[in-house]
């Protein structure tokens, strides 16, 4: 549905984004990450149509949105960064003007606006002014307009900034929701949203594509991503690590300290088999009976990946 | 229906409920109507005139609108910069000139509103004497028009600036010198150095003689044409400001 190739834009000398390509299915949820600044607000502008790409093309649902911008907007709910409303108007009429504008009319239109309130959760603020809303009920206003005409292709820049977290997870399982037949791109500074939520991520750094894959994916890409940590206490650690590197499926054998325990890390030898080392180490523990307060397989944290990615000038450690 | 005029309608009707939502409207309709008149009766002497025709209330309009139609128009563009809700508009499925046209007529018909409004002084100058009704309505023509033609200057220096103060002064300064453009000293100055052609273009910018042709009861095509391009010129320019807007 949501097809970008080679997308660059420039402010003055300033690249903001820079040849930025990927695709959107339907039914796919796709998590767009990035520091502040990275251009994911940029780049989602000119998904959008509201600001033109200096190179490159967007196209929505076959429409090429800079050469025919009304049919492909009209695939399109779009929810801005600040969630901007009309102020001096009721949610109501702010909701009615945005389905009036987006050709529904008649029975249909109350039957959309009725529908919107609901999954928004605006049944209280119905009739409320906008300028008297609290920001998490403004947020909800804006995000409900870009529901309003159940669209094929949702582009949401930072759908769940400024909520409680109750309202974090009713958004999200909105997107869930939404996800399973329509196009969904989202930002977010929030890694736990893309695990809970997205099919699969983007990560944006400095207006180029830096990563692109499922959660797990971007996850296998942290260093600690696959091995298995043994817990332990005391001086058997030195002993455990020996043993350890004994094993067919280890590969690197690593001791750590955690507070008043020794982690012992147990990398794999291929890093493709999964579940193998875990196993094997579980059963040489049995045998050889040592103590031990925690054996688990890490599967790397997203927000150390993220950090490693977007971070070039610090060290990365290599194994 | 035709879904340009659709959404024109659609823009223009969110636009005028929100003068109506606000005290905007309520305010700015009390203060025309006062202004109107002092102006009319106590400045421009209707009574002690002893004429039967309106020519003391419509002198005043192109001095009243310097100030009151960039007032009513300043926020049309800049709020929606200010409040962000100019990415809402257009990333809606409409085209930017449906937006402007809409916004403009929205504030045209409010200023028509307050206009209309001031109805008593012709029943006033109706029940004195036998006023010449042809002028009055080519007088009130001629207002209109001439309000339409400061806000289309007003509406296209909105989209320049998010502060409303800022597109309020630049407004009233344009129309100062569309008021101003024909005057005797401004021309006199001008052509001390300026070539006669240049000094003809700038004096025939002048919305004065225009104006008056409509309050002496002639309706001159050249005037129609004359206020029909620069409020064309005006939205056109606003729609090169919005798209230089979202390029940067």
């Amino acid at each position: 549905m949501i097809v970008v190739e080679h997308l660059s834009k420039d402010f003055g000398p300033k690249r903001a984004v820079n040849d930025v390509s990927f695709t959107v299915q339907k039914g796919e949820i796709l998590g767009f990450l990035g520091p502040n600044g990275a251009g994911k607000s940029t780049t989602m502008r000119m998904l959008t149509g509201f600001i033109p790409p200096t190179a490159g093309r967007v196209t929505i649902g076959g429409f090429d949105v800079a050469e025919n911008p009304i049919p492909a907007k009209r695939l399109i709910g779009y929810l801005p960064e600040s969630a901007p409303c009309y102020s001096d108007m009721t949610v109501h009429g702010f909701l009615n003007f945005a389905a009036e504008i987006r050709g529904i009319h008649g029975a249909k239109r109350e039957e959309a606006i009725r529908k919107a309130v609901g999954l928004c959760f605006l049944d209280g603020v119905l009739h409320q002014s906008v300028d008297t809303l609290s920001k998490g009920y403004r947020h909800r206003t804006c995000l409900a307009q870009a529901i309003i005409h159940d669209p094929e292709v949702l582009v949401l820049d930072e759908p769940t900034d400024g909520l409680d977290p109750n309202q974090k997870h009713e958004i999200r399982l909105l997107l869930k929701r939404f996800g399973q037949n329509k196009a969904i791109i989202f930002s977010t500074h929030i890694l736990e949203e893309v695990d809970a939520v997205c099919s699969r991520a983007i990560i944006i750094d400095r207006g180029r594509v830096v990563a692109n894959g499922t959660p797990a994916d971007l996850r296998a890409r942290h260093e600690l991503a696959g091995s298995v940590t043994l817990r332990t206490h005391g001086v058997a650690a030195e002993a455990i690590k020996s043993r350890l590197s004994t094993l067919g499926v280890a590969g690197k054998v690593r001791l750590d300290s955690a507070e008043s325990a020794v982690l012992v890390r147990v990398f794999p030898r291929d890093k493709t088999v999964n579940n193998e080392l875990a196993k094997a180490v579980a059963q040489l523990a049995a045998r050889e009976g040592w103590s031990f307060e925690d054996l688990r397989t890490e599967e790397g944290r997203l927000d150390e990946v993220f950090r490693s990615i977007t971070l070039p000038d610090t060290v990365k450690q290599s194994d | 229906m035709n879904e340009s005029l659709r959404n024109i309608l659609t823009v223009g009707k969110r636009e005028l409920s929100g003068y109506f939502n606000s005290p905007v409207a309520y305010v700015f309709i009390v203060i025309f109507l006062s202004l109107n008149g002092f102006f009319t009766f106590m400045l421009g002497g209707l009574f002690e005139r002893g004429e039967a025709n309106l020519n003391a209330f419509f002198m005043w309009h192109p001095w009243l609108y310097l100030f009151l139609v960039p007032a009513a128009g300043m926020r049309l563009w800049a709020e929606e910069r200010r409040v962000g809700t100019l990415e809402l508009l257009l990333t809606m499925p409409i085209a930017a000139w449906e937006a402007i046209v809409g916004k403009f007529l929205a504030c045209w018909v409010f200023i028509a509103l307050a206009l209309g409004l001031t109805f008593p002084v012709i029943l006033t100058v109706g029940y004195l004497g036998h006023p010449d009704y042809g002028a009055i309505v080519t007088g009130y023509l001629g207002s209109f028009l001439l309000a339409g033609t400061y806000l289309s200057v007003t509406v296209m220096t909105s989209a320049l600036t998010r502060n409303q103060v800022i597109s309020f002064i630049l407004s009233v300064v344009v129309c100062f010198l569309l008021i101003f453009a024909g005057w005797e000293p401004v021309t006199g100055l001008l052509v001390r150095w300026a070539p006669e052609w240049a000094v003809n273009i700038i004096a025939s910018l002048s919305v004065m003689p225009h104006f008056t042709t409509f309050s002496r009861g002639v309706i001159d095509l050249r005037a129609f044409a004359f206020f029909g391009s620069v409020i064309t010129f005006c939205l056109f320019a606003n729609s090169v400001i919005l798209r230089g807007l979202r390029g940067a």
